[in-house]
């Protein structure tokens, strides 16, 4: 008997229409005059937090000066150099003890102008339930790694190894009880972009 | 759904889904639940259905403008955020090319995700009707011994009747999205693709989360509501067996696919359990990752006007230690396919816009649809199931086009709803008043001098009439409308006269 993938194909295969041209896609999008400024409005606009903070070894004083991060006890970091990091990801079994970090800062690869989303990539870390069951993260990205749109995004993102990625945009929300923005639906509370100059 | 939404925003973006089923239950907007079953069977007395719901609907006339205003806010963030980029129109086409191209290469693109996606770990399975979607998620948790499932928005399991499957089975299913939670809790479906719960007012909530969640008397502050939902749904993702997932996106170039959430559901549905379940129908299929810049740079703008959703995960194979299940969804898809004439509607990714800017949908609510996906594209969807249960749908429109314009791949929904039309009459599923008023109607539209006779006769009848002979159970326009003040003159004659002068 036929499978349902055979039926599938074959049905579909029947029902093809004439061939249609795949259209090449340029960078078609949107340059701002700066697009650091307009990273900063975007990160803003989706209920984030932006901060440009000069030199990388000032990391650690501007995550203190974070309200959220001086109120931290449990804190996950898979950016060095944070020093009150006291969570080591691999040396936790089980992914579910975790639902108690306050705190979670994680590297940005690319930032992206147009709507403030950071990309983020698990590599080889474990337990990427950290990043979602943390009450509040912070995205460390370089100043250089902000591009103007999706577009060039695409472009120097390798995408399709196995693993897991995303754009974080901002924290976790919601606005489904009457179209009422409210932060921290069941992830993060908050999520602030530190942007490092240099 | 994944979730789109402003900065303000909503839910989740929606998912997938298409062809929806059955007809469900009535549900009343407010008071007592409806319950969940959701019934197949067609009649006669469904051939009304829209018109019935909907009239339940208005009367409320108060909350139906309140719905109406809800939605055509989102409406009008759509048309800011969208304006804001000169390459708005550049982007919808390219967006329609794309799925154009791939619809016509569809088991080419289907046969290499699949390919690709076995080489990263996952498995892949095949389903041709929503029966057996459920029937090889359900074989997958059972052979597993899951009695808990958390699941993140998806339309398509919505079409599919997962969860009343699942539960029949004695496996505890939680949407996960905060607006397919409520309207879960209430056991009625979503009334809007992105926004379930859009058709309830926060005391209502206030009230289900009193009667279930051990919320406080008289809570509806969206805020504190928001709150106890998350400690609730927190502790249904640290409990559950397996997640499932739908799919915004799926990459045949790299095997992968993409979800769209703002509150991260999704994302703690998968990190958790060491089982994901993703659900695709056929067409959530795209070519390149770059294609994924055209789609998400217009999804959330056109869904809730937000720039982004808060996290575009995207999914390469299984967690180290876990397993990742794909099943690829037909159900009725491939044979819209087959119709050039309807093939476009395939490339819906789900946005809502078309909703949020129909003056039928804003004004009659997403149940009066009776499908999973309501509004302009459900209307060109469902008949393709079942065109006698939902003969009612494609009109429910006006025709004015704005879903047609507003569509961020631009599928032509207006001209398909009358197309729909006119193979409905042909098939004689369409009441006998406008079988009867249609073909009286172009009788006289065919013949200039039947037009100019009907027109002046009814120009002079319309002032004389007693009332009851307009106002009668065939004028269906006339129930909740006052026909204008016939003119003394048509068009043609002011224009010539003045002509003459």
């Amino acid at each position: 008997m036929e499978s349902s993938r055979e039926e599938i194909l074959r049905s579909l295969r029947a029902a093809q229409s004439s061939p249609a041209v795949l259209p090449e896609v340029a960078d078609v999008g949107i340059r701002y005059p700066d697009a650091r400024e307009q990273f900063a409005k975007s990160v803003s606009e989706v209920a984030g937090r932006c901060v440009f903070v000069g030199d990388r070894r000032r990391l650690d004083e501007e995550l203190e000066r974070l309200p959220e991060f001086a109120a931290a006890q449990k804190i996950v970091s898979l950016v060095p150099g944070v020093h009150r990091a006291n969570v080591d990801l691999a040396a936790v079994a089980d992914a579910h003890d975790l639902n108690d970090v306050d705190f979670c800062v994680l590297p940005g690869e690319l930032g992206v102008a147009e709507n403030g989303a950071v990309w983020v990539r698990q590599g080889g870390s474990p337990h990427r339930a950290a990043w979602f069951l943390a009450q509040h993260t912070a995205l460390v990205l370089s100043g250089s790694a902000i591009v103007h749109n999706m577009h060039q995004a695409y472009e120097r993102l390798e995408i399709g190894g196995p693993g897991f990625a995303l754009f974080v945009s901002g924290p976790s929300k919601t606005a489904d009880i009457e179209q009422a923005l409210v932060i921290g639906a069941q992830g993060p509370r908050s999520c602030t972009v530190l942007v490092i100059e240099e | 759904m994944r979730a789109t939404h402003e900065a303000h925003l909503p839910p989740a973006q929606g998912t997938d889904a298409a062809v929806q089923p059955p007809p469900q239950t009535p549900v009343p907007m407010n008071g007592a639940p409806a319950h969940p079953q959701h019934s197949l069977h067609t009649s006669s007395a469904q051939q009304h259905e829209h018109p019935a719901k909907a009239a339940a609907f208005v009367a409320n006339d108060a909350r139906l403008h309140w719905h109406d205003q809800a939605v055509w806010f989102i409406r009008a963030k759509r048309d800011r955020v969208s304006s804001a980029f000169p390459e708005w129109e550049q982007l919808r086409a390219l967006g329609s090319q794309i799925k154009a191209h791939t619809l016509s290469r569809l088991a080419d693109y289907l046969e290499h995700f699949e390919k690709k996606a076995v080489s990263l770990g996952a498995q892949v399975h095949w389903a041709l009707s929503a029966e057996e979607h459920n029937r090889v998620v359900h074989s997958i948790l059972a052979s597993r011994g899951v009695r808990r499932v958390v699941k993140s928005k998806s339309m398509l399991t919505e079409e599919c009747h997962l969860n009343p499957y699942l539960e029949s089975h004695g496996i505890e299913v939680v949407d996960t999205d905060l607006g397919e939670r409520i309207v879960q809790l209430r056991r009625e479906p979503p009334s809007h693709i992105v926004m379930p719960a859009i058709h309830l007012k926060k005391e209502e909530i206030g009230q289900l989360f009193h009667q279930q969640l051990g919320a406080p008397a008289g809570l509806s502050d969206p805020k504190a509501l928001t709150e106890l939902a998350r400690q609730h749904l927190r502790e249904k993702f640290l409990g559950a067996q397996a997640g499932i997932t739908g799919v915004n996106f799926a990459i045949s170039e790299t095997g992968g696919f993409v979800v769209c959430t703002n509150e991260g559901n999704a994302d703690l549905s998968t990190a958790l359990p060491p089982l994901h379940i993703a659900c695709m129908g056929i067409e959530k299929i795209i070519p390149r990752a770059k294609d994924l810049a055209i789609f998400l740079r217009v999804l959330a703008r056109s869904a809730t006007g937000q720039p982004i959703t808060s996290y575009t995960s995207h999914f390469h194979g299984p967690r180290p230690g876990g397993e990742l299940h794909i099943v690829i969804v037909d159900n009725g898809r491939s044979r819209i396919l087959q119709r050039d004439e309807y093939r476009r509607s395939l490339h819906c990714i789900r946005c809502g816009a078309c909703m949020n800017t129909c003056p039928v949908y804003r004004r009659s609510g997403g149940h009066s649809y009776g499908v999973t996906v309501p509004g302009p594209i459900g209307s060109v969807l469902a008949p393709h199931l079942n065109p006698a249960a939902h003969a009612s749908l494609p009109f429910a429109s006006t025709l004015c086009g704005s879903c047609s314009d507003v569509c961020p791949v631009k599928i032509d929904l207006h001209h398909q709803l009358l197309v729909w039309r006119g193979e409905l009459g042909r098939a004689h599923l369409v009441p006998i008043e406008k079988r009867v008023g249609s073909a009286i109607g172009g009788w006289i539209l065919a013949r200039t001098w039947a037009y100019r006779f009907f027109g002046k006769l009814m120009r002079s009848l319309l002032r004389r009439l007693p009332r009851a002979l307009v106002y009668h159970r065939w004028n269906a326009w006339g129930r909740q409308r006052e026909l204008p003040d016939a003119p003394r003159y048509s068009f043609r004659e002011i224009y010539r006269r003045r002509r003459g002068k």
